[in-house]
């Protein structure tokens, strides 16, 4: 499969998919500069974590007017499928792809740490091979992760099985110990309505990899790569 | 030479002396120049010569470390030093306090410290890819303490999340001597190719002198002159102006363009505008390449108005870099950094005149030979005193102290204390994953990275006991060489260079002085027993408040290789029914032990002895089992003791495990408990794999115990016939995970 990775001014973690998409999944990837075209033919496209133009406004407020998310938006209007991880989550919720807010943590501290995560759907590109229910370990790193949404959006989330991931603990039970940063709901990654795209705060990128000591993430790839 | 600007002073003695210049100092600079410097002269002077950019008062003792070796690449002198770490690679580092402004503000001054030390890494041509810091703060009971640590690790957060470098590893302790005098020592690794370091060099006259980065504004002056150099009196606080203002964001792009400015053939010499700015970097840039340069100051990119030469030259604004590029490559520098959003400007030349040559408004307003300035930096061979008081600390009567009756409480008492509890409370706000690369997180005795495309692993640590160091600095910081070592070979690294902060008082009292010089003879002893070499570091004095000084505070950063990273090892026991080996000996030595000073309030006693061949035999011991995957953890026995050490090898951070050991009744129970004897390494291994220790501990002549077996839920440790410590896992944890996080509340 042909990945593209979006590299915005600020990008951290596009190294991180890089090589986890390359190295460990043998993929074709390339990296996209923001102020690119979306030039060639792709088949899933990655917005990374990291803090685009230092996200000293909104987190992502800024790079939903990178010039490439316009080609971002048409593709994933033609079907394509898109994920956001971190702050690639949060670009696409300012932009409007996927429903709701990231903002500040309740501890009001930056986060960097193991969650567990319960897969909630699988009609989405990303989970369809991931069994309903089956817990994930991953790892988390930002400041701005709870999700929020207003109660019509969140119960419409929830009819229509748009909530990917929630924060669970070790065995998969929700409770508000086991959610980091307070997302509404214990939301941790959420998909648009014909669920082609996924924003989801954990980092699959980080956990893909036997050296790491955890290959949890891989699933996720996995998922679309087998389409 | 034509007039000083109309609004520039005109320099005298006085103004000179207000610039922290000596009626001597500023006589050579008379004699240099052949007339009286003009305002931004007299400037570019004070900062040049300052405590913190010359080394006037430690110049003559650094010379003592051992700085070579076969692996070392680029030693003490460049931005940072360079090793081989095998598979035509570099790993770069260099460690850098940033004291004093985090002390006036601890948010910018901690951040500005990691800008720093990043830029004098990526500097050099290597990818940043690991950060770890020293802190040391005063006592949790003084009001200022908490508002300095919730500011400074923010501040450390803040930058080296945003700028995405992981924040692997680091150390903090707290005690009274630090209340008017924090310490943040930042330490940086970036991984270059061997063959393609680049060095702060202006060669080739020509050739163009580019300013990259950020705009010049007036943030900073003087900082490095009269913030760093010295010391604190009450109004402190009335500093502020002098600390800079970090841009992780403008780090980060500056980072990713330089990186891919040393891809082409442009760069001559870059170096990072860190202290005293522009002036520091073109005139050690001169110095280095034998040359001189013309800068024209109206071509800096400014964001104030009105800025004057001096405060050009003299400002701290970050991320900002100036580059010597080859004449003819100008248009393709300028290209890569409007791709970043980036000022790139061509401010000045090469040239063969040997001069510092600075124009504005069509008008030189100064002209200095650069290699006078550089090299000519007064060496003083300040006095120096063994203070009295050494006698009396050093004396411990332990009959006049009574031995511990509750040893279980004790042991609950070290680990709720803020210099033994979790710092989980800081690691968590400092992203230690981003980049992928981290095997062993923040919370085991070092921190191991792995090189991406390389099958070997890079481990990390940072060290020193201050209390140690007071009471005895030469033994003191011999000590915290060989822990540093130790922490590396509990991971299964050898180690192989390293950087130090040397944190002092006042250098005009002889008192430190004699400390800073014990300190240095006590690196230089166990660098030279341990065959590792300084290859880099910084020296912070003036680190005093109306009078009073830290404890000398000499922190080692140090980087080991493990050949293969897949034997990386931490610090937790990970299996039921693996035996507890001590490699080393038991030792019953209390003097100067984070117990004394906890339960009985006392700082005094002879330091651990520290024998350096024992050292090593231990080191490699452990080094050996850990490469054979013999051991499931291996952990230091440092701070607290063996019975601290057992208690945190309980602590995995999945589950954890309990113990059962057993210890020989010894002469008293506090000091075999909590005694904090050297060169000793607590291993746990299955029962099949003792006979294969036992054959490496013969070959390296170091000596072992089998202390018990792991499992359970409880740590229980006898000695002679009596259980005197007996506790589940979670009643010890529980005081040492929450203690941090309720103090900070």
């Amino acid at each position: 499969m042909r990945w593209a990775v979006i590299t915005f001014p600020g990008s951290c973690d596009n190294h991180d998919v890089f090589d986890s998409l390359k190295s460990d999944l043998g993929q074709q990837v390339k990296f996209l500069w923001h102020k690119e075209e979306l030039k060639g033919n792709f088949d899933c496209i990655v917005l990374p974590g990291g803090f685009s133009y230092g996200d000293y406004l909104r987190c992502g407020a800024m790079a939903k007017f990178s010039p490439i998310m316009e080609t971002v938006s048409r593709f994933a209007s033609d079907g394509g499928p898109v994920v956001g991880i971190c702050n690639g989550f949060q670009i696409l919720a300012e932009a409007g792809l996927l429903p709701g807010a990231l903002i500040r943590n309740r501890t009001l501290h930056y986060l960097c740490q193991d969650v567990y995560l319960r897969t909630e759907s699988n009609a989405s590109p990303f989970t369809r091979k991931i069994p309903h229910g089956k817990v994930l370990k991953m790892p988390i790193g930002h400041g701005e992760g709870c999700y929020y949404a207003d109660a019509k959006t969140l119960s419409r989330l929830e009819v229509e099985g748009r909530i990917a991931f929630r924060y669970c603990d070790s065995k998969g039970n929700l409770d508000e110990e086991s959610n980091p940063n307070g997302s509404l709901k214990s939301i941790a990654g959420v998909l648009n309505e014909r669920g082609n795209v996924l924003g989801l705060m954990p980092h699959p990128d980080r956990c893909a990899e036997a050296i790491l000591g955890n290959e949890d993430g891989r699933a996720l790839f996995e998922s679309v790569i087998s389409r | 030479m034509s007039e000083p600007l109309m609004q520039e002073p005109s320099v005298d003695l006085d103004l000179a002396q207000a610039h922290g210049l000596t009626p001597e100092e500023f006589e050579k600079v008379r004699a240099i120049l052949g007339r009286t410097p003009t305002f931004t002269e007299l400037g570019i002077f004070s900062v040049m010569w300052s405590e913190h950019c010359s080394y006037k008062s430690s110049r003559i003792h650094l010379k003592r470390f051992p700085t070579t070796g076969p692996q070392v690449l680029q030693g003490p002198g460049e931005n940072a030093g360079a090793i081989d770490i095998g598979g035509g690679l570099a790993a770069i580092f260099k460690m850098e306090s940033h004291n004093h402004p985090s002390y006036v503000e601890p948010y910018q001054g901690a951040a500005t410290g990691v800008g720093g030390i990043l830029r004098d890494i990526f500097t050099m041509g290597a990818r940043p890819i690991a950060s770890l810091n020293s802190l040391r703060f005063g006592s949790p009971e003084h009001p200022r303490t908490k508002y300095l640590v919730g500011g400074v690790v923010g501040g450390i957060a803040g930058y080296g999340n945003c700028i995405g470098i992981p924040t692997v590893g680091g150390e903090v302790m707290f005690h009274p001597g630090y209340n008017g005098n924090i310490l943040v020592n930042v330490m940086n690794l970036g991984i270059a190719h061997a063959g393609r370091i680049f060095r702060g060099q202006a060669r080739g006259p020509g050739n163009t002198v580019f300013y990259v980065g950020s705009r010049t504004g007036r943030d900073g002056i003087h900082g490095a002159s009269l913030l760093a150099s010295a010391s604190f009196e009450a109004d402190s606080e009335a500093k502020r102006p002098t600390v800079q203002v970090g841009d992780p964001f403008a780090e980060k792009l500056l980072l990713e363009a330089c990186l891919e400015l040393m891809k082409t053939d442009s760069i001559i010499g870059i170096q990072d505008m860190g202290a005293a700015g522009l002036t520091s970097s073109s005139v050690e840039m001169a110095g280095r390449g034998g040359t001189g340069i013309d800068l024209d100051l109206d071509r800096v990119p400014v964001r104030e108005e009105r800025m004057t030469p001096y405060e050009m030259m003299l400002s701290e604004s970050q991320e900002r870099m100036l580059v010597v590029v080859r004449r003819g490559t100008e248009e393709k520098v300028r290209e890569i950094f409007r791709k970043w959003d980036l000022e790139g400007v061509a401010v000045g030349e090469v040239t063969s005149t040997g001069h510092l040559s600075v124009k504005f408004r069509g008008k030189r307003v100064a002209d200095i030979p650069v290699k006078p300035i550089a090299e000519g930096a007064p060496i003083l061979k300040r006095p120096m005193e063994r203070p009295v008081r050494e006698d009396s600390d050093s004396r411990l009567d332990l009959s006049r102290i009574k031995d511990v009756a509750n040893p279980g409480k004790a042991l609950k008492g070290l680990l709720a204390s803020l210099n033994l509890c979790s710092r989980e409370w800081i690691y968590r706000q400092y992203d230690h994953m981003v980049r992928s690369n981290t095997i062993v997180r923040p919370g085991s005795d070092a921190a191991v990275i792995r090189i991406k495309g390389s099958q070997h692993a890079l481990a990390l640590t940072t060290d020193c006991n201050s209390r140690y160091c007071y009471l005895d600095p030469r033994a003191g910081a011999r000590i915290a060489v060989a822990e540093a070592s130790r922490n590396l070979a509990c991971s299964g690294a050898v180690a192989q260079a390293l950087t130090d902060c040397l944190n002092f008082g006042n250098p005009e009292r002889p008192e430190v002085m004699w400390q800073f010089s014990e300190c240095v003879d006590g690196i230089a002893e166990a660098c030279q027993s341990l065959e590792i070499p300084v290859i880099g570091g910084n020296v912070s004095f003036y680190n005093e408040t109306e009078g009073k000084g830290i404890y000398p505070t000499p922190t080692i950063g140090m980087v080991g290789i493990i050949e293969d990273a897949r034997s990386a090892m931490q610090c937790h026991f990970a299996r039921e029914g693996d035996l507890v080996v001590l490699v080393g000996t038991l030792g019953e030595e209390l003097g100067g032990s984070e117990y004394l000073s906890q339960v009985h309030q006392l700082e005094a006693g002879a330091v651990p002895q520290l024998d350096l061949a024992r050292e090593e035999a231990v080191q490699y011991a452990c080094i050996d089992a850990i490469t054979e995957s013999l051991v499931a953890s291996a952990h230091d026995c440092s701070e607290g003791g063996i019975a601290v050490a057992l208690a945190e090898s309980c602590f995995h951070p999945q589950g954890g495990l309990g113990a059962e050991v057993k210890l020989p009744a010894g002469k008293r129970l506090d000091a075999l408990l909590f005694g904090e004897s050297q060169s000793r390494i607590l291993l746990s291994l299955q029962k099949a794999n003792l006979p294969k220790l036992e054959k490496i501990c013969q070959e390296r002549d170091a000596p072992f115990t089998v202390l018990g077996t792991v499992g359970g839920n409880r740590l229980k440790i006898s000695v002679g016939q009596d259980a005197e410590i007996n506790a589940t896992v979670a009643e010890l944890r529980k005081p040492w995970s929450e203690a941090f996080p309720t103090w900070m509340v």
